[in-house]
């Protein structure tokens, strides 16, 4: 086909398109169809596009069937959507038997992109909202000039605000490489609050010299637009990239909280090193993936509510774990810190084992209830996990319950006695062998908890406490023992921390150089950030 | 545990005549293992004596923890990283040694070709020269210790708070080795290894060679640790393990004697790890994974801490059963771990030695009775 023919062949169509558009019968013109079966790329890409701008259920399908490559050609040219049994031709609406002679399609990369393209645009023209605001968006993300018709006359007839505005930003993004300097400069001051940081480069390169020292941008005007557009882009992006660190950072520092609070009852006011608290997580992980397997297999329409059943139960279980532990082997051993040490190594061994031995060495699958998963975006481009956001309140609410616990129960007060004067809380009819026996549950019944959580964020395997055994030490040493304000501050501080230094540093970096940082401080500062004045002080 | 350690108590007469017997029958294997052929009655299998050589390489791991834990009061969960260190030291010459017969056959190691470097970095400055790498399997591990201690026992942290923060060190320790930029091989370490000093590196009489230094340098720690436990430096160490205030307001600043015994400890460690990686061919970073460490205190713990040789009878036994464990019940090993920890803290806390010793004295009250 030569240059002239093409234009003129692409004006015909044009005039056809109008005519169809006119008189709206559901049929495609053949004319239109016959490039898709040809062998020019250049007129195949065209006809996607022409078909695209139809925007009606007919041309959905023939691009449906192009982009799954059941489109058919016949040698008299004829395309035909191939079904399983019969083949549908678009040009006719029949529906008529699968020729034996018909070949199908094959579409390579390039037509493949822009038939992505077109399919999101004609969702542009669904009923559904939502469906619009999606195609719009995946339409900024690869916005070309061919499409402007097809926005403009989505603009057109568009009446939601929300739709609206992305289809502006589509065109603007597309306006960007527009031939017309004024056009480029609207575009620019169109796009100043735009926050999408993929634009950057394209910002870039218009405002700033290339490596040869010239500039890609012809036009001073437009070129000072374009910095002012990028430094406004740079301002909201640094304000959307301190916003997700402190967000992920309090997430990671929820995880270590909930890791470390049952720690801090243990440790921080028995003083037992407990070596199996990892193993505490684990099982709390564990009995939220037996409740998920009994809710889906004897209460499927109730599956969502699983966690809520999970909660309790693994507090139970990892309580009742945390007694026995207590009563076999713990309670032998007061006193014998490094000997608890040893011991309790020993027991997470062979928890880890039964583990392993009855629900096998891979992974378990936990997945999210149906609330829990997802999202929303804040910021235009920062998007907050609705699991993290859960999991960050309910670590508060812990706190607040073992707060609650300590310093308003009976049994808080006899834990404080017994931790305080042993001897002294004995004389005055405390039993102190029952206290330390339900603190610990307690601080088991809490990992269990954290379990829980953890097993919403990460896989949940029998390695799952080994992870956070090392981190859980670190937390309730650095907040300073027996302090549960100590615990809470440690725990958010160090997961604010590794989050800004990850980016700088990188993960493991980040990690070690917490590490190295809590050595020093412990130093410094033996007995944590708030340490115990007075007697209590060895 | 307060009585005074002296020579006659560390290793009485006949328990020396045992030690040197042992040491001869340990080091007749190899040679059984050369001179006798394969089928021969008399023939032992390279295979035992390979796992002999790494036992012993624990068992002096778990005598230099003994020297802190068992004699200082100082529990270390950290010592793997010593062991380790010692080894990827000795490692670096033995990766130089391997020269152009990589996979890849250049001068680099092949991890290193592998992430496109050109040159070595500057910390594997003249490991292609052995005694350069020996000067490096002492002074590293010491400097750390050295450095690491220094700071801990000068703010005078002690007790459990150390045991954790040394695990913490060797957690950060195997984080930085798992990375490919810390230029150790990352995840695989270092592996592959061609020849030592000009020999072929699985030659049976290299191995052999290998062993019988292992031997040498075990009883030659021994006698060293007896020599220090005894002498009035120990008495002041055992002083610290028992009551350390008490020696502070005697006058003593117990700094020092830490240190010094701490950084010994680390710098034995780090030759047993060196004298393991050649015979057993493979460092990686999981040696310094904190369950190594924990499980090197157990060796001690069920030998008997405070008593040198239990430490070794330890290593020896925890290890021989593992290796059967593993071979016979694999999934029932961790089972069987556990339970070890378990009962020794609760039932032996002297150990197996500590055992033998009440036997005796129930024998001998029974003589008298």
């Amino acid at each position: 086909m030569t240059r002239f023919s093409r234009i003129f062949s692409q004006a015909w169509l044009v005039a056809l398109l109008c005519l169809s558009a006119v008189s709206a019968h559901a049929a495609i013109d053949r004319a239109l169809l016959e490039p898709l079966g040809g062998d020019d790329p250049d007129a195949r890409v065209e006809a996607v596009g022409l078909i695209a701008a139809l925007a009606n259920d007919d041309a959905r399908k023939v691009l449906d069937a192009l982009n799954r490559e059941t489109l058919y050609v016949t040698p008299a040219g004829d395309v035909l959507v191939v079904g399983d049994s019969d083949a549908w031709n678009p040009a006719t609406d029949e529906t008529i038997a699968i020729p034996d002679d018909a070949e199908d399609i094959s579409v390579n990369n390039r037509l493949r992109g822009v038939l992505q393209g077109a399919l999101s645009g004609m969702r542009l023209f669904s009923d559904d909202r939502t469906e619009r605001v999606a195609a719009a968006r995946s339409m900024l993300r690869n916005a070309d000039p061919a499409q402007l018709p097809l926005v403009d006359k989505a603009i057109a007839k568009e009446d939601d605000p929300q739709v609206m505005a992305l289809l502006h930003q589509v065109r603007a993004i597309a306006n960007l490489a527009s031939e017309n300097a004024e056009e480029r400069k609207q575009a620019l001051i169109a796009l100043r609050e735009t926050t999408d940081a993929s634009l950057m480069a394209t910002f870039k390169q218009m405002a700033e010299k290339a490596a040869d020292g010239s500039y890609a941008e012809p036009d001073a005007g437009v070129r000072a637009e374009a910095a002012k557009t990028m430094a406004a882009l740079q301002s909201h992006l640094r304000v959307t990239d301190f916003a997700g660190k402190v967000f992920y950072g309090l997430s990671l520092g929820s995880v270590l909280l909930l890791a470390a609070l049952g720690l801090a009852i243990t440790f921080g006011l028995m003083g037992i090193i407990n070596m199996a608290h990892g193993e505490m997580l684990m099982i709390g992980a564990y009995t939220t993936y037996v409740c998920q397997l009994i809710f889906r297999n004897y209460f499927p329409d109730a599956i969502d509510a699983y966690l809520v059943v999970a909660l309790p139960a693994a507090f139970i279980v990892t309580a009742a774990v945390g007694i026995v532990i207590e009563r076999l082997v713990i309670r032998w051993l007061y006193g014998r810190p490094l000997e608890t040490l040893l011991c309790t190594w020993g027991i997470s061994l062979m928890l880890m084992q039964t583990v392993r031995s009855i629900f096998g060495a891979q992974n378990v699958e936990v997945s999210n209830p149906s609330w829990m998963s997802g999202g929303f975006t804040v910021l235009g481009s920062l998007s907050l996990s609705w699991n993290r956001i859960v999991i960050i309140i309910f670590s508060l609410l812990v706190v607040l319950a073992v707060w609650l616990i300590l310093n308003k129960t009976r049994l808080g007060l006899f834990v404080r006695a017994v931790t305080q004067n042993r001897r002294m809380a004995d004389c005055v009819g405390v039993s102190t062998g029952r206290v330390d026996m339900m603190t610990f549950g307690l601080g088991c019944g809490i990992a269990g908890l954290g379990g829980v959580a953890l097993s919403q964020l990460g896989n949940v395997g029998p390695d799952l406490g080994q992870a956070y055994i090392v981190d859980s030490f670190m937390v309730v040493v650095l907040g300073g023992v027996g302090q549960l304000a100590g615990t809470v501050i440690a725990a958010f501080g160090l997961g604010e921390v590794n989050k800004f230094l990850e980016p700088v540093a990188g993960a493991v970096l980040a990690k070690i150089a917490i590490l190295v940082v809590i050595i020093i401080f412990i130093q410094k500062r033996p007995q944590g950030l708030f340490a115990l004045k007075g007697r209590s002080v060895e | 545990m307060s009585t005074i350690v002296t020579k006659d108590s560390l290793f009485s007469r006949p328990a020396l005549i045992g030690i040197i017997l042992c040491g001869l029958v340990l080091a007749a294997l190899p040679i059984m293992n050369l001179l006798f052929p394969y089928g021969h009655t008399l023939h032992i299998s390279s295979y035992t004596v390979g796992l002999v050589g790494k036992f012993m390489c624990y068992a002096m791991a778990a005598l230099a923890l003994d020297l802190v834990w068992g004699y200082t009061g100082i529990l270390s969960l950290g010592h793997g990283v010593f062991f380790a260190l010692g080894g990827y030291m000795h490692g670096m010459y033995l990766m130089r040694a391997i020269g152009k017969d990589g996979v890849y056959q250049s001068h680099l190691p092949d991890f290193m070709v592998f992430l496109n470097w050109s040159e070595y970095p500057w910390y594997w400055w003249m490991t292609d020269h052995f005694w350069f790498a020996m000067l490096l399997v002492v002074l590293v591990p010491g400097t750390l210790a050295f450095v690491f201690g220094y700071f801990a026992f000068r703010s005078r942290i002690k007790g459990v708070y150390f045991s954790i923060i040394t695990q913490a060190m060797t957690f950060a320790f195997m984080l930085l080795f798992f990375r490919n930029d810390t230029g150790f091989g990352g995840n695989n370490g270092f592996t592959d290894f061609k020849r030592i000093l000009g020999y072929s590196i699985t030659a049976p009489e290299t191995k052999a060679v290998l062993y019988l230094v292992t031997l040498a340098a075990l009883l030659g720690a021994l006698f060293l640790c007896r020599a220090i436990v005894t002498s009035k430096l120990g008495r002041v160490l055992q002083g610290v393990r028992d009551s350390e205030s008490r020696l502070m307001f005697i006058g003593y600043n117990p700094l020092w004697f830490k240190l010094f015994v701490w950084t010994l400890s680390a710098v034995l460690c780090g030759i047993a790890g060196a004298l393991y990686v050649p015979q057993v061919g493979i460092i990686n970073p999981s040696e310094m994974s904190p369950a190594n460490s924990i499980e090197m205190v157990i060796w001690t713990a069920v030998g008997g801490r405070g008593s040198l040789i239990g430490p070794i009878i330890g290593a020896f036994s925890v290890n021989g059963l593992k290796s059967w464990f593993t071979a016979a019940f694999p999934d029932l090993w961790l089972y069987a771990l556990g339970l070890i920890f378990i009962l020794v803290t609760l039932f032996m806390p002297q150990g197996i030695l500590g055992v033998v010793q009440k036997l005796k004295k129930r024998a001998k009250e029974g003589d008298a009775a």
